[in-house]
């Protein structure tokens, strides 16, 4: 039980700004919490009648007022429950739109900054821990100011001195709660991290499994992981030792407090100064009292977990940065334009060395140009930049003359064809994951598009042909057969004019890339084309070589080693 | 436990195992008894205590001597007493024994991955969901069997006080008991399996849409799709919140009968006593015990829904431990042959699944003593499959792997025990791990005897010693600890590898993600301190190469090319290539 790692305050301020943003989720919560209270004021009317009916002080036939009491809780309980699903299905809902807006704002260079697992987990099943929260804490606030107080002032109309008792026990609920809790945390707090690394270690030795087995100690851990439990548990339950007093106190103040209560009403009814019917509500509606708070206890402990999923998303959501640029609003030029950098930097947050320094070069319509140099010089950021995925902190691009900046964003990348180096295959057909960039497509086109990539014959002897689905749980797809099918995105959109790839034969066996090379040059036809290229086949392919090293272009390669290479060549 | 009970453990199988029943040993079946007798005794003290203090009241009301009350009084003031430190009792007995459950479900399923099996390889989150899987024990104990004895302690005993006063109203406790507690748990446990049959595929959808946004944020950007793989994703949340919703009515709908049942068996009850004249003393002992003997049972329509999840994770893990290991173990396990040895393979043929092309496509090679062997091509080639192989974690599909000793004995692969061969054969593996404890002991599993001498000349052969001296021998690594590069990783395993030092070293890629300088020297040092050693080199990195004997490259899981870096340079195909586009990218 690790401490939360943030103030929870401001996480349910946060979570309450959410709801109240959301009209429908707000009207939910409040029907949710309105049955909660509504159901927790029924029981005084269902002691009431059950100690009248008991006592013999109301007729039998108030047992048919009293069945209609317990029908409309059970109602009230199910309209909570209903509710309570809405509210909390909402606030997941309005929280992923959110969040995956949010990463949809971010764009591609800034999403690499995220743990990208972590975000998925997080929008997925990571906001299910709020459940707890949604479902069961907030109702049982609500519930819990509020009965308590009814209650007692249903005792004191009708018993002072139970009622005192009560108002005097009913407060050490909270306070002894808070003073073990307390205690608890500064307990926890010295175990933590001795219990985090217990806790951690079976996940630990597990995942270091292959690396204990290479070495022949996949054995001798067992008996360690067996040594690890033996001392977590001892850890944990001395924390749990002081946890639970808190339940113990709250236990005992409840069941002492009705004994407290009952002991002396049962001798003042032996001398006569209290009725039965009084005696009886007392002892129906004192447990009742106490019962929310110790409800909103134990729900508190179980939403803990939601407590810091919640955290988890604010801080997604609050993190610097809007949209990933305003848009533009200059009409694209006509034709395969020219491209042409200058005295381009580029930065990234965070990085000391800019990415591109004072980059000049121009690109002329219908050029094909291969980038080369070491990986982290800078040729895929200079993709990115004609991408519009990044933006020049100094100097600027011009697309035929207008500054990209300017451009219609969207209009401009409607001209790109882009081949990255992992190209994602998304959770869809062949089909559609080919006309990712032209939704008009046809069958026929597809089929075109994917003979022109040199992935026809593949895609044609899959199960399902185009139709197989793709992606992480879809068809098992070798890197050249996805490096084509990515291909194929780009022959797709035979309107794009300028071509971007990002080294399309890196990992490819030789076979694979001489059909990758001959798709590429197929491709290039007619269209500006920039290549990031290592491999010589690529790079025979190009009009231009231009080198880039530590983000500035050094001019041409250097010239290629004779074959075969001499010795000693650094 | 000794060697003997451990050997047995792991190769027992996994159907001998008894089906679901989370692992008790005898001393802890004792703590579990008394959690569950203090549980169901903290409920009975509640019951009796409510039940004494209403015959009190109404008793006290028919004004007796207080000598009749003074029994009801004691009574009342041990149960609420009693109630709380059974509790207490409770609590601490049932989560001692659900984490004693736990660290014998870990340790069983441990020894169950020990032999390589094919699922272990599923990735982080796989791993992270198995170890969570392990905390389902925790939760059948603690949330699922310990309620279910006190609700049927509390039922039971309401019944039986029923019985004593008016046998008519223990029937209708009876029957509104065992709706409460049988029949609607029975009815929400059935339905939560139901909807999470029906939610997990939506579920499932859903995050391949939210991995799709993220993992393709510069396909979708490039092509101008996000917006259409946002409004996909929204989509496939509006499904699952409907889903949910409709759940969401199911577990109310339990939760309501729950109270009507409640409020119907009081109802009831009252009415028997009316009908058979029963005393004011009677009806009123018997409206409260019915009343508050619902207050442990009507929790189990939930613990119900919670024990779906729960037997589902307990089938995982069994599933688990019922799935063959990768590896054959031989009956009669032959003696590694005395070296210094040479491995044959002949005709090797892997499928890592059988509708999958195979891996490895009958690949022959010889290592002899003192000789060193690269192995180079494309990812996917198949050169960790034939390390796997080499190091007995896979078994071949056909073909066979030899040791021969010096004495030229040949024993095959497959009659020796994965161990064995692993103590000859090993070195560097792909996706080298840190673990969460100390430098020092980071490096010394591979040498547990090592002293500090020899510590400090692996580090320095794996060049780690600058990072050594800086960072300290007794600081802690990994998660919690101080974060390893991946270069450092990277030489922290080659040093491991080197204090291990087998007779046949493997090393998978031992440059991968180190830059280029530091990359250089350790394939330069590498090559020294490898000099005369049996070694197999899987790389991708061509510099150095003229170094070794020989070089196999394998496209498509079958040997293409062979030879010295001469002559594989005077030829066309792969090795030229690469070496060409290696020189294009040097700085």
């Amino acid at each position: 039980m690790p401490p939360p790692r943030k103030k929870p305050d401001r996480m349910h301020k946060d979570l309450l700004r959410l709801i109240r943003a959301e009209r429908a989720v707000a009207r939910h919560l409040a029907l949710c919490l309105a049955a909660a209270v509504l159901a927790g004021l029924l029981v005084l009317a269902q002691a009431e009648l059950l100690a009248g009916v008991l006592s013999g002080g109301f007729a039998p036939s108030a047992l048919w007022v009293l069945a209609g009491v317990i029908a409309v809780r059970a109602l009230l309980g199910w309209v909570q429950g209903v509710a309570a699903g809405r509210t909390a299905g909402g606030v997941k809902s309005a929280l992923r739109r959110r969040l995956l807006g949010r990463l949809h704002d971010l764009g591609p260079a800034r999403l690499t900054r995220h743990r990208s697992g972590e975000l998925v987990t997080l929008t997925g099943r990571g906001l299910d821990a709020l459940d707890p929260y949604l479902t069961g804490y907030l109702p049982a606030v609500a519930v819990a100011g509020i009965v308590p107080v009814a209650v007692l002032a249903r005792l004191f109309a009708a018993d002072l001195a139970s009622a005192v008792i009560v108002l005097v026990t009913l407060p050490l609920i909270p306070v002894f709660g808070a003073l073990v809790g307390w205690h608890t945390k500064a307990v926890t707090e010295r175990q933590w991290h001795a219990l985090s690394r217990l806790g951690g270690h079976f996940l630990d030795v597990v995942r270091g499994l292959p690396t204990l087995r290479a070495f022949g100690r996949a054995r001798y851990q067992a008996g360690v992981i067996k040594q690890v439990a033996d001392a977590h548990r001892g850890a944990t339950m001395r924390t749990l030792r002081v946890a639970f007093l808190s339940s113990l106190v709250l236990e005992l103040a409840a069941s002492l407090s009705l004994a407290l209560v009952a002991v002396p009403i049962g001798l003042r009814l032996l001398s006569g100064s209290l009725d039965l019917h009084t005696g009886l509500l007392v002892l129906l509606l004192a447990p009742e009292a106490y019962l929310p708070l110790r409800v909103m206890g134990t729900r508190f402990h179980a939403s803990m977990e939601g407590v810091a999923a919640a955290d988890q998303a604010f801080a997604v959501l609050d993190a610097e940065g809007g949209p990933e640029r305003a848009a533009g609003a200059a009409k694209v030029p006509e034709g395969v334009p020219e491209i042409r950098l200058e005295h381009v930097t580029v930065r990234y947050p965070g990085r000391d060395d800019p990415a591109l320094r004072d980059v000049s070069l121009t690109i002329a319509p219908g050029e094909r140009v291969a980038l080369v140099g070491e990986s982290g010089a800078g040729k895929s950021t200079l993709l990115h930049l004609l991408l519009g995925f990044v933006r020049p902190a100094e100097g600027r691009v011009l697309v035929g003359g207008v500054d990209l900046a300017s451009l219609d964003l969207d209009a401009w990348r409607a001209r790109l064809a882009f081949v990255p180096q992992r190209a994602h295959l998304f959770a869809a057909s062949v089909a559609d994951n080919i006309r990712l960039g032209a939704q008009a497509a046809g069958d026929a086109d597809v089929r075109a598009a994917a003979e022109a990539a040199q992935a026809a014959e593949f895609v044609e002897a899959l199960p399902q042909g185009y139709d197989t689905v793709l992606g992480e749980r879809g068809a098992d797809l070798s890197a050249g057969q996805r490096q084509r099918i990515a291909l194929a995105r780009a022959f797709c959109r035979p309107g794009a004019s300028v071509l971007l790839l990002d080294e399309p034969t890196a990992r490819l066996d030789g076979r694979s890339e001489a059909a990758v090379v001959a798709a590429t040059a197929a491709l290039a036809e007619g269209r500006t084309a920039v290549v990031v290229a290592h491999r010589p086949a690529m790079i025979e392919l190009a009009d231009r070589v231009i080198h880039l090293s530590e983000g500035r272009v050094t001019g041409p390669p250097p010239p290629r080693p004779a074959v075969p290479a001499a010795e000693g060549r650094s | 436990m000794t060697a003997a009970t451990s050997e047995h453990t792991a190769r027992r199988p996994a159907s001998a195992e008894p089906g679901g029943l989370p692992p008790v040993t005898p001393l802890s079946r004792t703590r579990l008894a008394l959690a569950a007798l203090a549980g169901a005794g903290a409920e009975l003290a509640g019951l009796a205590l409510i039940a004494c203090a209403a015959w009190l009241i109404t008793r006290a009301a028919e004004r007796p001597e207080l000598a009749a009350l003074s029994v009801a009084i004691v009574g009342v003031r041990a149960f609420a007493t009693g109630k709380g430190v059974l509790r207490y009792a409770e609590r601490l007995a049932g989560h001692d024994v659900a984490l004693r459950a736990q660290a014998t479900t870990r340790e069983r399923l441990y020894r169950a991955l020990i032999p390589a099996r094919p699922l272990a390889h599923g990735g982080a989150d796989l791993l992270s969901r198995m170890v969570d899987d392990t905390d389902a024990v925790q939760d059948l104990l603690v949330r699922c069997l310990l309620p279910a004895v006190a609700a049927l302690a509390t039922a039971v005993a309401a019944v039986t006080i029923g019985f004593a006063v008016l046998p008519a109203a223990a029937l209708v406790m009876l029957a509104g008991l065992a709706a409460a507690g049988v029949l609607l748990p029975a009815a929400t446990g059935a339905a939560a399996r139901r909807w999470s049959a029906r939610i997990a595929p939506a579920r499932a959808e859903l995050a391949a849409r939210v991995a799709d946004l993220v993992h393709g944020a510069a396909d979708l950007a490039a092509y101008g799709a996000g917006e259409r793989a946002l409004a996909d994703a929204a989509r496939a949340d509006d499904r699952l919140a409907a889903l949910e919703r409709r759940r969401a009515r199911t577990h109310a709908m339990a939760l309501a009968v729950g109270t009507l049942v409640q409020g119907a068996t009081v109802l009831c009850v009252v009415l028997a006593a009316n009908a058979a004249g029963l005393g004011r003393v009677g009806t009123t002992v018997l409206a409260l015990t019915a009343l508050v003997a619902f207050e442990p049972v009507l929790p189990l329509a939930a613990a119900a829904e919670r024990l779906a999840g729960v037997t589902e994770a307990l089938r995982r893990l069994r599933e688990i431990r019922a799935t063959p290991p990768a590896v054959a173990e031989p009956a009669a396990p032959a003696a590694p042959p005395p070296g210094p040895l040479t491995i044959e393979v002949r005709d090797l043929v892997v499928r890592h699944g059988e509708d999958r092309a195979p891996a490895l496509d009958g690949v022959s090679l010889t290592l002899g003593p003192g000789r060193r062997v690269a192995l180079v091509g494309p990812s996917g080639a198949g050169k960790s499959t034939l390390l796997a192989v080499l190091m007995r974690l896979i078994d071949p599909e056909s073909g066979t792997v030899v040791l021969r000793g010096a004495d030229g004995t040949a024993v095959p692969l497959s009659a020796m025990t994965p161990e064995s061969v692993r103590e000859r054969v090993t070195g560097l593996t792909q996706d080298p791990y840190v673990f969460q404890t100390t430098l020092r002991d980071n490096l010394r599993l591979a040498g547990p005897s090592a002293g500090d001498e020899e510590l400090a000349r692996a580090v320095r052969r794996a060049r780690l010693d600058r990072w050594v001296e800086r960072t300290g021998w007794d600081t802690q690594l990994g998660e919690d600890g101080r974060t390893v590069s991946g270069g450092q990783l990277q030489r922290l395993a080659l040093a491991r590898a080197l204090l291990y030092d087998p007779e046949v070293l493997l090393l998978d890629e031992p440059a991968e993600s180190l830059d280029e300088p530091t990359a250089d020297a350790l394939m330069a040092d590498l090559l020294d301190a490898t000099h005369g050693r049996t070694t197999l080199l899987v790389t991708h990195r061509l510099h150095g190469l003229d170094q070794v004997d020989e070089i196999l490259v394998l496209e498509q899981g079958r040997i293409t090319q062979r030879g010295t870096h001469a002559a594989l340079l005077a030829a066309p195909g792969y090795y030229r290539d690469l070496y060409r586009s290696e020189s294009l990218t040097r700085r």
